[in-house]
């Protein structure tokens, strides 16, 4: 208790003087450069430095080579033919019709993924927050999706969508969705819709959970205050809540893109990229480039574009947002 | 959003929203566990039935003991274990560091943990299999905890800081006014404060190196080595026609992720609030 | 008990300058307060003194020993804390005995301590809870009783009563200044509360802006501030300060009105007058230095704040004992005090008297 206003109050004491730089120096100002002020430098890198060399190593060392190899001709199927060779990976993206249908697929894949997922995540974090019988019991089950191992979930609804085994095509049949249930995953034009389905059933809850924790922050006398002066139910959302969680979402659906970009557990598990390539995003081609033809020079060629590619869309989310926050 | 006013309509409408909610998150799991159940001879007959006729445990018996589930179990449990312990030290160090101190080079170091979050990581795939092979690492469940635990560091050093924030500052000053030195006071006074953050902190790391699927499938190709979900889609790709043992190995499968998800759920959310508040 | 001395102390957060050459000695078993306005550096200077903020320039003595670079642990001073911090996971009893567990001291002394200390503050009864089951008086002894608990060579305090409600914050207040004259101990304690600082201090001093404006007994800085801002800061209801121009023995206000201060030096330099509403007195017409209207009044009982509006003066605060007639749009005739005013220069500084005693 009482924590914040005493944090706050010394935090104002510090800035209050900002104006005035340092003017002269006190007498013993040197000498107390020792010991503890020494013990103030140095101690948060002892808690940090694990931290620090374990990412150092394994993360940003890893992406320097990574970079370094999609300028190599690495392919450990044929290992005498290594060596620099400029931008010839490159070239060789450029002309590469399978790497053009996985970025398209990657706009497919992304986009109705993170828009059912923010909104069917929406939807149940504003039934969350009103108050109904079984409350805790409802809340942990349906954010168990979130709980089950990605390859689980993609196992689980490869079978689901199996007509052997699964109900999904009977009943898509029945409903007159397909002419006959068969497994929509061998269907180059629907395969897509495989994955993403399990995408927006493993992601749901993640929209969910934080959009939750954004709505109980809202104080509610905004609610009491909106309903004296009158305002329906549905204003009070679009004027009201959406406001508030408008810089959580824009935060929120931006990192969630990038995540969804990057994710190929999914694809590789459900359909492996067929079929006839028809599923590959350009995350799971690399992981294949990689994994299957073992072509590590290409696959980091691939990789580097994705990156460039998501680098870009950050660059321009975070400008549009400096634009709209402005006006 | 005021209990008086709702129209019955409404209330309808809510619930039948739930049910939907429900039925959606549940009816995979629930058909996992439907086929694990029933007799193998009946799979087809009872096909999209929603209820099987018979019920059986033999999937899961012939699982457990006729397969090298329980193999791919125990290593999996090792290298969750090992990651979740080895990260949330070093998270819980990193975690209050931050959460602490001012230091040149803050904003620099948080900088790149966010960005580790954002690159993909199969883009580090390659020279990962290089480096590990290099050192004669492949095949061994300790290469594997080391890159779970890098990966992981950046979101779990977050979620301690989170804690961290959480504790004031004025506790462990009082201790060390007390007499304790920096480390006794985050001995004695912060570390039984933050157990419930380093539960959830534990239970989080260990859901995700639990499902991790691509890295070890690239690094472990040794059956004796192999993780869960590599040894459960290795098992998949060879078994393919016997649906009810794949399944029976889903459900147990299941069972650890579940169990740690029930014990973290209650502090997601408050983890998250406080997150939300202060960003 | 210590003496704690301060030489040239400062305090920089990279090119910011928080504190400037804080010169201050503190003798054994003394009371000094630390007041001054939010963001006046009183708290960070106390933390200094603690050994939780390192000191970026100047020397700090205890007993004569320098101890800049001491730990906390090393320089064995207790503090209580504005929040209090208790350990919300240990009880009463062990958040008492805290600091001599650290300090591996037997069982049995801790608890024969803890007894001790538990019964002077009344907290007996309440050994086993755990702070979140006590009240916010309860949980401020306890704080109190962990420091006197160690028995420490002085004790700090930051802010201690802030959190309490008004009738508390009194009774606190009393029982601040009853340990401290039981203990006999050095204390050092911060506020921004001037009440608090006027009844528990041996010697007040008053920051601002990283600087130290002036040491002295609660009396000094209430009959002498050395400026405008002690002034204004120290004593409640606040100064009353107006522009007013000097020469020879003479000052004059805006609207023209003379006043003949003989005693106050260097007159000519003079840029403000400032008389407290405690020592302008209500007169009849011929004795009046000014004439105003009345603007608002406030009944507290025990005294009466008029509120006087004053034609190319300004508005003047007169304070009068008991409960005044006075009404809103009478007209008053106004007398200064002579021997209390406070003649300020540009500078803001305080015109000395010409030797007052010899007067």
């Amino acid at each position: 208790m009482g924590r914040t206003p005493d944090r706050r109050i010394r935090e104002v004491e510090s800035q209050a003087v900002t104006t005035r730089t340092a003017q002269h120096t006190a007498p013993g100002a040197v000498r107390a450069r020792r010991s503890l002020y020494l013990q103030y430098l140095v101690e948060p890198f002892i808690y940090l430095s694990p931290a620090i060399v374990l990412i150092g190593a394994v993360m940003l060392i890893p992406l320097i080579i990574g970079i370094s190899y999609s300028f190599q001709a690495i392919d450990l199927l044929r290992p005498f033919n290594t060596g620099w060779i400029g931008f010839e990976n490159y070239l060789a993206l450029w002309s590469d019709r399978k790497f053009w249908i996985a970025l398209q697929n990657t706009f497919t894949w992304t986009f109705w993924s993170i828009t059912f997922q923010f909104l069917l995540g929406l939807g149940l974090a504003l039934l969350l927050n009103t108050q109904f019988h079984g409350k805790k019991l409802f809340q942990a089950l349906v954010f168990l999706p979130w709980a089950v191992p990605t390859f689980l979930s993609a196992l689980t609804w490869a079978w689901l969508f199996n007509p052997v085994i699964g109900p999904l095509p009977h009943w898509l049949a029945a409903l007159g969705v397909l002419s006959e249930p068969y497994n929509i995953l061998g269907d180059p034009a629907l395969a897509m819709w495989g994955p993403i389905v399990a995408n927006i059933w493993f992601g749901v809850p993640f929209f969910a959970i934080t959009l939750l924790a954004a709505l109980q922050s809202i104080p509610s006398e905004l609610y009491e205050a909106a309903e004296i002066d009158g305002a329906t139910s549905w204003q009070c959302f679009t004027k009201i809540t959406l406001p508030f969680l408008a810089p959580m979402i824009a935060i929120t659906v931006m990192l969630r893109t990038i995540w969804i970009a990057n994710f190929a557990d999914l694809i590789f598990v459900m359909t492996g990229g067929g079929p006839a390539n028809s599923t590959h995003i350009v995350s799971s081609y690399i992981f294949t480039t990689a994994f299957r033809k073992l072509d590590f020079g290409y696959a980091s060629a691939v990789a580097v574009a994705l990156l460039l590619l998501l680098l870009f869309y950050a660059v321009v989310l975070l400008w549009l947002r400096k634009k709209l926050v402005r006006v | 959003m005021s209990q008086i006013r709702t129209h019955p309509l409404a209330t309808i409408g809510k619930y039948t929203a739930l049910a939907l909610y429900l039925a959606f998150a549940l009816l995979p799991l629930y058909w996992l566990l439907k086929i694990a159940v029933t007799p193998d001879r009946l799979i087809f007959t009872d096909g999209v039935e929603l209820w099987p006729s018979e019920l059986t445990t033999d999937n899961f018996r012939s699982v457990l003991f006729k397969t090298d589930f329980l193999a791919y179990f125990g290593n999996s449990l090792f290298v969750s274990l090992g990651t979740a312990a080895a990260t949330t030290l070093i998270a819980a160090g990193a975690g209050y560091a931050f959460s602490r101190f001012n230091f040149a080079g803050k904003r620099i170091i948080i900088a790149v943990m966010l960005v580790t979050q954002m690159f993909p990581l199969l883009m580090i795939i390659a020279p990962i299999y290089r480096i590990v092979a290099n050192f004669g690492m492949l095949n061994s469940l300790t290469s594997l905890i080391v890159v779970y635990t890098a990966f992981n560091i950046p979101f779990a050093t977050f979620l301690m800081q989170s804690f961290f924030d959480g504790i004031p500052k004025d506790l462990e000053e009082a201790a060390m006014m007390d007499g304790c030195t920096r480390f006794q006071a985050l001995r004695k006074v912060i570390f039984p404060l933050t157990l419930p953050g380093l539960g959830a902190t534990l239970g989080f790391v260990f859901t995700a190196a639990w499902s991790e699927l691509l890295f070890a499938l690239m690094l472990i190709s040794k059956n004796d080595a192999m993780t869960f979900p590599v040894g459960l889609l290795t098992f998949v790709s060879k078994f393919s026609v016997d649906w009810g043992q794949m399944m029976a190995a889903g459900v147990l499968a299941l069972i650890p992720s579940c169990l740690f998800f029930i014990f973290i759920q209650r502090y997601l959310v408050q983890g998250l609030t406080s997150g939300a508040v202060k960003g | 008990m210590a003496r704690i001395e301060l030489k040239g102390v400062a305090k920089r957060y990279g090119s910011v300058e928080v504190l400037r050459d804080i010169d201050l000695a503190i003798g054994d078993g003394e009371f000094i307060v630390l007041v001054g306005p939010s963001g006046c550096g009183k708290s960070t200077l106390l933390r200094m003194i603690a050994g939780l903020e390192p000191i970026t320039g100047g020397d700090f003595f205890i007993d004569g020993t320098r101890m800049n670079d001491a730990r906390p642990r090393e320089r064995d001073i207790a503090m209580v804390f504005q929040s209090y911090a208790l350990y919300p996971h240990m009880d009463v009893a062990r958040n008492m005995g805290f600091s001599m567990e650290i300090r591996r001291r037997p069982q049995s002394e801790r608890a024969n301590r803890v007894k001790q200390a538990a019964e002077t503050l009344g907290l007996s009864a309440l050994t086993e809870r755990l702070p979140r089951a006590l009240s916010g008086g309860q949980r401020q002894r306890v704080a109190m009783g962990r420091a006197i608990v160690r028995d420490p060579r002085a004790f700090l305090f930051d802010e201690p009563l802030s959190n309490l409600d008004a009738a508390l914050r009194v009774e606190m207040r009393l029982e601040i200044a009853r340990l401290h004259k039981r203990l006999g101990a050095t204390m050092i304690y911060v506020t921004h509360d001037q009440v608090e600082a006027l009844t528990l201090a041996d010697r007040i001093v008053v920051l601002d802006g990283g600087d130290i404006q002036q040491i002295g007994t609660p009396l000094e800085l209430y009959e002498r501030p050395a400026n405008k801002f002690v002034a204004c800061f120290i004593g409640s209801p606040t100064m009353n300060v107006v522009p007013a121009t000097g020469q020879g023995g003479t000052l004059t206000l805006k609207n023209g009105t003379q006043v003949a201060l003989p005693h106050t030096a260097d007159l000519d330099r003079a840029a403000e007058l400032g008389v407290r509403p405690e020592h302008i007195d209500l007169v009849d017409a011929e004795d009046a230095d000014l004439t105003g209207t009345v603007d608002l009044v406030e009944h507290l009982g025990s005294d009466t704040n008029i509120y006087v509006n004053i034609d190319n003066v300004g508005m003047l605060m007169v304070r009068r004992r008991g409960n005044a007639p006075n009404r809103s749009g009478d007209r008053v005739f106004l007398r200064l005090q002579r021997e209390n005013t406070h003649v300020f220069a540009f500078d803001d500084s305080a015109l000395g008297h010409v030797s007052v005693k010899a007067a």
